[in-house]
């Protein structure tokens, strides 16, 4: 079986994949990535199953080597790649030849990037899942020296790119209102609605911590409650008034009120916002909220008819596989991908 | 107290899934019913339900809400709420009893006195409270197949510590608020350490990951350090010692 091998690892690199369903009675969230959109996009580059599993690296990635010729896609938070030296596009597939070094940096935007290859890591599903959960003990952090093995890869082309959903500098996210949403006196409501917070550097995959000038947002009436119901998305807002984001790997119940619920679909625009980043919330009603969100399911499964072939413009030659990078340069702003 | 009975309600969890609660206090007649409605939905089969679970008092559906409507959900769960008193109707059948041996006290447990004392009780009294009560899953949660286990009598209605207690060894039996939590790892609590045992909540290589569920009986029987040294020396599958049977 074909393998790739971690050379170097970055400090918070896991195989990640959709998660797994079916356990919330015994206490175990379902996981999985933290941008699943970015899951999908790199699935419709190779064109294979979303739910094969992948590499998710917050930060930055590592250095990895193939013991035979592979595909592999990059998505996700952009992030510097090369394959011995060659600069790659993000957001793009490409073939790595068996024995090449595929370095992947840290990131240029965003916070998690994502490495897909053909075929899909193919490690011992746990729980009916490869994906890791680090709180609850299932898998463990990537290290140097790891081998993992990879799937049968059906082939197809490389060379491929899509544009992606703008999602990496934050931006206006979308919630609904969710069970103790009218705990919450309406001005509390109002005055969280029209709040510019900041990602806080205190985030990982249960949480993301915002921070605001001026008040908290606790509520008297919604201190004492019984513990309940969590799911991914939830805004909770603790004693001292601080809103967090509970996200992919949060537990399955909690104590402290939530005033929204974040869309599914726009969650990955809170996982990626680097710290520091302006993220603004918009309650939306609940009807309003299943069609956002039935359009956004509606595009994952598009996805795969929207990937084109590489722009390769002769000017560049020398950069052919860089295409899309040099671009980001030569424009002297951010990246055209990024743009929230 | 003579407030008005509470009326259950049925909320949306974000887009996840419909909530039913039962009461807005942990009451035990509220947790009864949230595992005996959800069991009878459950039994129905509803096509539009992902998996279900359920809290100290209320029953979770999960469904995708951008696939299915909210109103028309609401309505049906509605209707079977009024099918009976889930307050008093019996729990689901199949059940398991648990008989766990634990440690009460002592170097491995060294919270016991300190949380008899918040219960106006001698050490003695207490441990007979915690190994004679016939205890019920009230639900998992927190870390995967930890059980908070219900109700103990009212004189266990202890608070919390106000400082957290850094590292509480998974396996503890930890009091507060009349409930005793079974951790399923290492856990740093404001719970109070009265009991220790070797009986993993959380088995994930094993064909059985989650041994506990909502509804199954738990007791407690005392042992002392030695034999639970002696049960800890021989527990690759994570039983510590702990006898089933189940309820008819």
């Amino acid at each position: 079986m074909n393998a790739l091998i971690v050379i170097q690892a970055g400090p918070t690199m896991a195989l990640q994949d959709l998660g797994r369903p079916g356990y919330l009675a015994a206490g175990l969230t379902r996981g999985g990535a933290a941008d699943v959109r970015a899951v999908h996009e790199g699935a419709a580059l190779l064109k294979q199953d979303p739910h094969l599993a992948v590499i998710e690296m917050a930060g930055t990635g590592g250095v990895f080597e193939a013991q035979a010729d592979i595909r592999i896609a990059l998505t996700g938070a952009v992030m510097v790649a090369h394959v011995d030296g060659t600069a790659l596009a993000w957001n793009a597939s490409h073939a790595v030849p068996k024995g090449a070094k595929l370095t992947i940096g840290p990131a240029r935007s965003g916070t998690y990037g994502y490495l897909h290859v053909g075929g899909g890591f193919a490690t011992e599903p746990l729980l009916g899942s490869r994906a890791t959960h680090l709180s609850c003990g299932l898998g463990a952090l990537l290290a140097k020296g790891d081998v993992l093995p990879i799937g049968v890869d059906k082939g197809g082309d490389v060379g491929l790119t899509l544009t992606p959903d703008a999602r990496l500098s934050g931006g206006t996210v979308r919630i609904v209102p969710s069970m103790q949403t009218e705990d919450f006196d309406p001005n509390i409501r109002a005055r969280f609605e029209s709040t510019a917070f900041r990602r806080d550097p205190r985030a990982n995959r249960q949480g993301v911590r915002m921070d605001s000038d001026g008040d908290g947002f606790s509520n008297p009436k919604a201190l004492s409650i019984v513990s309940e119901v969590i799911v991914p998305g939830d805004i909770q807002i603790t004693g001292d008034g601080t809103p967090f984001v509970l996200m992919a790997e949060c537990q399955t119940t909690g104590g402290y009120p939530r005033i929204g619920t974040v869309l599914p679909c726009d969650l990955p625009r809170v996982a990626q916002a680097p710290a520091g980043t302006g993220l603004q919330f918009q309650f939306v009603t609940i009807e309003d909220g299943a069609a956002i969100q039935s359009r956004a399911n509606a595009e994952l499964r598009k996805l795969p008819g929207t990937v084109t072939p590489l722009v390769r413009d002769p000017e560049t030659l020398k950069d052919l596989l860089s295409y899309q990078l040099v671009g980001g340069v030569i424009s002297a702003t951010e990246s055209p991908l990024d743009e929230g | 107290m003579d407030s008005a009975p509470f009326v259950p309600t049925i909320r949306s969890v974000g887009l996840n899934g419909l909530l039913v609660t039962f009461d807005e206090r942990a009451t035990d007649a509220a947790n009864r019913a949230a595992i005996a409605f959800r069991s009878a939905v459950d039994a129905q089969g509803w096509p539009e339900i992902g998996e279900s679970s359920s809290t100290l008092v209320s029953a979770f559906f999960r469904v995708d809400l951008s696939e299915y409507q909210f109103e028309p959900l609401r309505a049906r769960l509605a209707e079977v709420l009024t099918t009976q008193d889930w307050g008093a109707a019996p729990l689901p059948v199949g059940r398991t009893l648990w008989t766990i041996p634990a440690v009460f006290g002592g170097t491995r447990a060294p919270q016991l006195a300190e949380a008899a004392e918040a219960a106006g009780l001698t050490v003695a009294q207490a441990e007979a409270d915690l190994t004679s009560a016939r205890l019920r899953v009230l639900t998992l949660g927190f870390a995967p197949g930890q059980p908070y286990l219900g109700t103990l009598g009212e004189a266990w209605n202890i608070p919390r510590q106000v400082g957290l207690s850094p590292n509480i060894p998974a396996g503890a039996l930890v009091a507060a608020v009349r409930q005793i939590c079974l951790f399923t790892k290492d856990t740093p609590t404001g719970w109070r350490h009265v009991g220790q045992s070797a009986f993993a909540c959380f088995r994930p290589q094993s064909d059985v990951p989650f041994p506990l569920s909502p509804g199954d009986e738990v007791r407690f029987t005392a042992v002392t350090e030695q034999e639970l040294a002696r049960i800890e020396a021989h527990n690759a599958d994570g039983s510590g010692g702990a006898l089933r049977e189940v309820l008819k």
